[in-house]
């Protein structure tokens, strides 16, 4: 074989940022425009929306009609490479437990995927300790995050609406769009049964972003998750890793997977080591200061890793909790068709990528048995047809009359079958439950002691189970879901879920809202990282990603990733300029 | 890298004619016309992705396209299935006009859990019809393949020793909607026209009025308005 050496790259760096998802991009983004000089590393391939286009493409246009692959989990006009499994990137589980872990290698990372739901944490969010009992409070409070939640409205975009809630603060909004028509049906249920239903809060440009001639505005095609060639949505790639590289003080190498933090004697580190996916060879690169944005679980990865004879236990891991509080967003679902619905007027009802209405937590867990809520999505209508359209039509054509307002046999072949799909088109509609888990200290992520990836990096062993609070919340997500079908009229056709499966209640890991796994917090015996998401081990190293938090909320995490990154990143520039670092 | 890329094509026209003279038993379903001819030469064409390939994908696309899955016999009896399924009406064409069979063909090579109930369901399908009618289910006259696809077709009344043909008609059913439906024919026939560059507005009025709802004054003061 060649001879195995360690190119060292002669530049070094104020920053090596790992990682290039939201929590990366923010931050080579702030440090770029404060002039410093960034190194971005990225594990995955270089990706633009505007060039690596499957956004307004027709169904046929896919082989297998848009179905997943083990290349896209989420299909394959899914803008996200990756998914649950990648090849040659095994991880490992403990006693039996089971924790999916969604990896998605490119630049912009798992921000090409998401549903641009971008949700304020609200000041209770940060306090649940204090409420309930349980898990911790953060070390910071919502009025410490809260000017950064609107630099982020600023910079990035997001449509809602003003409604004064309580726990669900309101951004700086651009317009949202209108409800569509089973969205309406879905408002005037809720508002019967005392469930708020209001206007989504999306990172998507209805209108002009002020002060932003870089991105075009939404043109509706409902298609945000495959990338947008206009940049009318936010990934972390366009809306962030672009403009910093234009500043001219940001280097990025794709393909580079990053193998451990490097320290000297004094246990500061001086930069990282990555293998080169392109040419298998080893490379370092020195730098002033680290940050981890490679998401909790590869982050968490990385520090326990980086062993050295000043931190064997793993870099900033004194306190022995890396890994530890592992916690994924809990989520359940249910569908049905409205019979209103069948036979209905055709028009182009796509909107913009994802529901137009959304329910946020609404209820007092003082009267319930279970800590924590959750918020409710939305989703139906007159939709693209792909993979899976039409399947089990037995299902549904046996149970209501056709056009001719005969009840027919259930399944059937010919003409009348054919038209029977056309009948039933755009009656269909779903919900989702994303709620709080409570971040436990027996939930973790530590390194599999026998297994490496092929690069010769041992691999994450996972070890999660949900607790009662999580089955019984998605125990009331069903009911509550049930009410509402029923309430609009509908007929339940999927998702109707008892104890026998938890309620439905989704493996961990499968909400992709994975978060906790290098906690913020002011005792350092009990946290990994201060409330500036700076190690207090190691006061050179940053985690800028979902890592950091110390409760997941019953919101999406990214927007508060952007703002805690973006913080931290201020910080950095500050301590640097104090000469502190 | 380069994205031209090889695959392979039969020559659909061709084969059209050729069936005539089949190689299977009796010749007597009009139905049986688009099937591949073992015969004919692959033809070799040209195809760019229209839609972003990694390297890895454009590897597994050529492996796929590459290969065949179903024989000869399958590809006819698929064929006589998704029209039976799918016929043509006056508002479109038959699933076999929309390509169907190149989909289920394509999508057994990209999901082999479909290979043995497809495979197997043919068998059982051949086994039925030529213990009753002394044929395989294309041998058999269209009013004979009727007959028994009746008795698998429809899951609640289907007796039991049929059960899995109505498995395997059920997957077949499925699969010929799901092809038929994103084929650019199916796409039209369902009346689906968005997936181009517009306004959302909302529900068109005489929706809104035909369905008895309106949008409330709060959501028509904060929503999105477009000049034009």
């Amino acid at each position: 074989m060649a001879d195995f050496q360690i190119k060292k790259n002669p530049k070094t760096y104020d920053v090596v940022i790992v990682g290039s998802g939201a929590g990366g991009g923010m931050s080579a983004y702030v440090l770029s425009q404060a002039g410093l000089k960034v190194l971005l590393l990225e594990a995955g391939p270089m990706y633009d929306p505007a060039k690596n286009v499957t956004q307004l493409k027709w169904p046929w246009e896919s082989p297998r009609r848009g179905a997943s692959t083990k290349h896209r989990n989420f299909g394959d006009f899914d803008a996200a490479y990756g998914g649950w499994e990648l090849e040659g990137e095994p991880y490992t589980h403990k006693d039996g437990t089971k924790f999916d872990w969604f990896r998605s290698r490119m630049l912009g990372g798992r921000t090409n995927h998401w549903g641009r739901i971008s949700l304020r944490f609200g000041p209770k969010d940060f306090k649940r300790k204090s409420i309930d009992g349980m898990g911790d409070d953060w070390p910071i409070s919502y009025d410490d995050i809260a000017p950064y939640y609107d630099k982020v409205d600023r910079l990035i975009g997001v449509f809602g609406s003003k409604e004064n809630l309580p726990n669900d603060p309101d951004s700086i909004f651009l317009p949202p769009p209108k409800p569509r028509l089973h969205e309406l049906f879905i408002k005037d249920a809720g508002t019967a049964l005392n469930i708020p239903v209001i206007p989504a809060r999306l990172s998507i440009l209805t209108k002009k972003l002020p002060g932003n001639d870089a991105r075009g505005n939404c043109f509706f095609c409902s298609q945000c998750n495959r990338g947008c060639t206009v940049y009318g949505d936010f990934s972390s790639s366009s809306v962030l890793v672009k403009p910093a590289l234009e500043t001219g003080h940001v280097d990025v190498i794709a393909n580079a997977m990053v193998r451990e933090v490097l320290t000297y004697s004094k246990g500061m580190a001086t930069g990282v080591s990555y293998v080169s996916k392109d040419d298998m060879q080893e490379y370092e690169v020195s730098a002033k200061a680290v940050v981890l944005a490679a998401s909790a679980c590869e982050s968490a990865r990385l520090l326990l890793n980086s062993k050295s004879s000043n931190h064997p236990n793993g870099l900033a891991n004194s306190s022995n909790i890396v890994g530890k509080y592992l916690h994924d967003s809990t989520g359940a679902g249910m569908g049905g068709i409205l019979p209103k619905l069948v036979g209905r007027k055709r028009y182009n009802e796509d909107g913009v990528g994802g529901m137009h209405v959304y329910t946020p937590w609404w209820l007092d867990n003082k009267k319930l048995d279970f800590a924590r809520g959750y918020h409710i999505e939305y989703y139906g209508g007159m939709g693209m047809p792909g993979y899976g359209f039409g399947f089990g039509i037995q299902g549904t054509n046996g149970k209501y009359p056709g056009r001719d307002g005969k009840q027919k046999q259930a399944g059937g072949y010919g003409v009348a079958l054919k038209d029977d799909y056309r009948y039933f088109y755009g009656a269909q509609f779903g919900m989702d439950g994303r709620g709080e888990a409570i971040a436990r200290e027996d939930n973790y992520c530590e390194i599999d002691p026998n297994t490496v990836d092929k690069y010769g990096i041992p691999v994450l062993r996972f070890h999660y189970k949900w607790s009662d609070q999580e089955v019984k919340q998605a125990k009331h997500m069903k009911d509550t879901f049930r009410e509402i079908i029923h309430k609009m009229g509908g007929v339940v056709t999927w998702g109707d879920d008892g104890p026998e499966n938890d309620y439905g209640l989704e493996a961990p890991g499968r909400i992709i809202h994975e978060v906790g796994t290098t906690r913020m917090g002011n005792d350092a015996k009990k946290s990994v990282l201060n409330k500036f998401n700076q190690a207090h081990d190691c006061k050179n190293l940053f985690v800028m990603d979902g890592g950091a938090f110390v409760s997941q909320a019953d919101k999406n995490p990214t927007w508060t990733i952007l703002a805690l990154a973006m913080r931290a990143s201020e910080y950095l520039i500050d301590e640097m300029k104090k000469q502190n670092i | 890298m380069t994205t031209k890329r090889k695959i392979i094509l039969m020559d659909r026209r061709k084969y059209l004619k050729t069936l005539a003279v089949g190689t299977v038993g009796a010749i007597s379903a009009p139905t049986l016309l688009d099937s591949c001819k073992p015969e004919e030469k692959p033809k070799e064409v040209a195809v760019t992705p229209t839609i972003d390939r990694t390297p890895a994908e454009l590897e597994r696309y050529n492996k796929l396209m590459a290969e065949k899955f179903f024989d000869d016999h399958e590809m006819k009896t698929i064929t006589v299935l998704v029209d039976i399924i799918i016929p043509k009406d006056e508002v479109s064409g038959s699933a076999s006009d929309a390509k169907v069979p190149d989909f289920i063909e394509f999508i057994a090579k990209d999901m082999p859990k479909h290979q043995t109930p497809l495979r197997g369901g043919i068998k059982w399908l051949d086994l039925h019809c030529s213990r009753r009618f002394n044929q395989s289910f294309v041998g058999c006259s269209a009013s004979q393949q009727i007959e028994i696809v009746d008795e698998i077709a429809f899951p609640e009344k289907a007796k039991p020793e049929m059960l899995q043909g109505v498995a395997f008609f059920n997957l077949m059913r499925d699969l010929t909607a799901t092809g038929f439906f994103t084929s650019k024919m199916g796409i039209d026939d369902l009346g689906y026209v968005g997936n181009r560059p517009n306004q959302w507005d909302g529900v068109p009025q005489d929706v809104l009025a035909q369905y008895g709802v309106k949008y409330d004054q709060k959501t028509l003061d904060e929503c999105v308005k477009f000049d034009s």
